[in-house]
């Protein structure tokens, strides 16, 4: 009986998600011609919409598509060699004709994709290259797809490509996974373009939200397919850290807005609607990174301290509860890391919820007075919370205003116009019933 | 395949120290591996001339970097693999530690 449509529809959906990067990357390996290897995966996509329907979906779907893609880079490449007769096609023709049809069950086929997403991501490629050449080739997304994640137009996102794909070929960029003296450095830039696809994906500013959320969800993936590649190798517990805190930001993914799609704090959301499962598994393999970095004594990185913190944050039951005297301690472990003006912003934060406003705002002040944040609008938002939680109302309205003028989107600036009118209203009602006074009383 | 290292000075790099020079050792590991082919350095900008040829006009005139503090003080050609065996070869060049090294494929004429 032929399938539904819809049916052929969905298989061909999870074929493309489970099996693109695993089939491009063998043929990649084998012919060396990226756009070669990714037409033949289409082509085999677009007949397998064509064929199911009427020949039933076949048991393998994988199996099935590799052979469709392999025979047809063979008859590609047959009628290219035919007419130059070059030696080296004809040797990528034998390999590509003695090519393991099973993608699924060829453990050769994982190491295709390790070298699939060493080589988008080397650290020759500009860094926006290797995230677009990873979303692209690894992740199977559409150039238009990355174009309007990142922004850009589809002509510029695809010039970018071509030219990634030509510094591949001209400079001589390797096909491989790199030797064991590199895998510690060059895993780091690929764990930083993950977090970069996610940080894409999860920040509120700008763009189409419809795309937003498929690149979190493919960041996702990528870095559990990246995990269940480095087991054993000193970055796992890195990987594992970095996993967790995409996690615990994910599970709050559904109440960093409310319905009007305005800005809900951390403090103010509503922990009922947070995904526990997401927590737990996040919390598990942080669990996981601290014992496998503690029994092979390598020092936790910035995502796992940041995973911490995170966990900090997702397990308090209450804002309240959260045990901030710990947060202020990671940042401070993170700021030796790596040192930066935003962690030490939060590390005030913290230092505030844990000690009291005093404390956050002398920490904030010589910041601000440092120059090292200027033009970055949380630091006066911060600075204004803490100013009208000392009842100085007056200068927390000031720094609010400061704060709105160089907030980059709509929903923070309407955020941060709206605390600025409480603060107002609140030092009106203190003039008119000056309640606070004690002389008054 | 063949790439050009560009031996460039660094006004922020670490203060050159003759005794942590191992260009001898360098040249001896490349030219015993077949990577080295041929290197040399270079006189300071400053011995630089540059030709410009425009409507059939000859222009020579001094340069061309003279505004810049960073120069190509060296070159070296090599044969390697791939870029990662370039990048290991320009790695332990001393240069990469006093100064530091552009890696350019050479493109063939004709290709």
């Amino acid at each position: 009986m032929a399938p539904e449509l819809t049916d052929v529809q969905t298989a061909v959906a999870a074929a493309s998600t489970d099996e693109t990067a695993r089939i491009t990357a063998t043929l990649i390996r084998v012919t060396g011609d990226w756009n070669l290897a990714e037409d033949c995966v289409q082509d085999a996509f677009a007949r397998a919409l064509a064929d199911w329907p009427e020949r039933g979906i076949p048991r393998n779907p994988g199996a099935w598509l590799t052979t469709v893609a392999k025979n047809k880079a063979i008859d590609r490449l047959r009628s290219a060699a035919s007419e130059k007769r070059a030696v080296r096609e004809l040797a990528i023709l034998t390999e590509l004709e003695g090519l393991a049809e099973e993608g699924i069950s060829n453990p050769a086929a994982d190491d295709d994709r390790l070298r699939l997403i060493h080589t988008c991501c080397h650290p020759a490629l500009p860094l926006e290259a290797r995230v677009a050449l990873t979303l692209r080739t690894v992740a199977g997304l559409t150039v238009s797809e990355i174009a309007r994640a990142f922004l850009v137009s589809e002509a510029t996102m695809s010039k970018r490509l071509v030219r990634a794909r030509a510094k591949i070929r001209d400079a001589g960029i390797p096909y491989r996974v790199p030797p064991p003296e590199l895998i510690s450095e060059r895993t780091g830039g690929i764990l930083a373009v993950l977090y970069l696809m996610f940080n894409e994906g999860y920040s509120a500013t700008g763009g189409d939200s419809l795309i937003r959320e498929p690149l979190v969800r493919e960041a996702i993936r990528l870095t559990r397919l990246l995990l269940a590649l480095l087991s054993g190798s000193p970055q796992e517990p890195e990987a594992l850290g970095l996993l967790a805190l995409m996690l615990f930001h994910h599970a709050r993914r559904n109440t960093r807005t409310d319905a009007a799609g305005d800005l809900v704090t951390l403090e103010d959301q509503n922990r009922e609607l947070w995904d526990s499962a997401a927590i737990t598994e996040a919390t598990t393999l942080l669990a996981t990174a601290e014992r496998c970095g503690t029994s092979r004594r390598i020092q936790p990185g910035s995502y796992r301290v940041q995973a911490a913190i995170a966990a900090c944050h997702m397990t308090a039951r209450t804002s309240d509860t959260t045990d901030f005297a710990r947060v202020a301690a990671l940042y401070d472990t993170l700021a030796r890391i790596s040192p930066s003006p935003v962690i030490e912003l939060n590390r005030a934060v913290a230092v505030a919820m844990s000690q009291g406003p005093e404390a956050g705002l002398s920490l904030i002040e010589q910041l601000d007075q440092s120059r090292a944040l200027e033009g970055y609008y949380l630091l006066p938002a911060a600075k204004a919370d803490l100013l009208r939680r000392l009842g100085r109302k007056t200068e927390a309205s000031h720094e609010y205003r400061r704060a709105r003028e160089l907030a980059p989107s709509e929903v923070e600036r309407r955020y941060l116009g709206r605390r600025l009118a409480e603060t107002l209203a609140e030092t009106k009602e203190k003039n008119e019933t000056p309640t606070d006074d004690p002389q008054q009383r | 395949m063949e790439y050009m290292l560009f031996i460039c000075t660094d006004p922020t790099a670490p203060k050159y120290v003759a005794a942590e020079d191992n260009i001898a050792e360098w040249g001896a590991e490349m030219e015993s591996r077949g990577v080295a082919l041929h290197g040399d350095r270079l006189r300071p900008v400053s011995d630089a001339t540059t030709v410009t040829v425009r409507g059939g006009e000859v222009l020579v005139s001094d340069g061309p970097f003279a505004e810049t503090k960073e120069w190509i003080a060296g070159y070296d050609i090599i044969k390697c693999a791939d870029l990662d065996e370039a990048i290991e070869v320009a790695s332990k060049h001393p240069m990469a530690r006093f100064g530091k090294i552009e890696i350019r494929p050479v493109w063939p004429l004709g290709e």
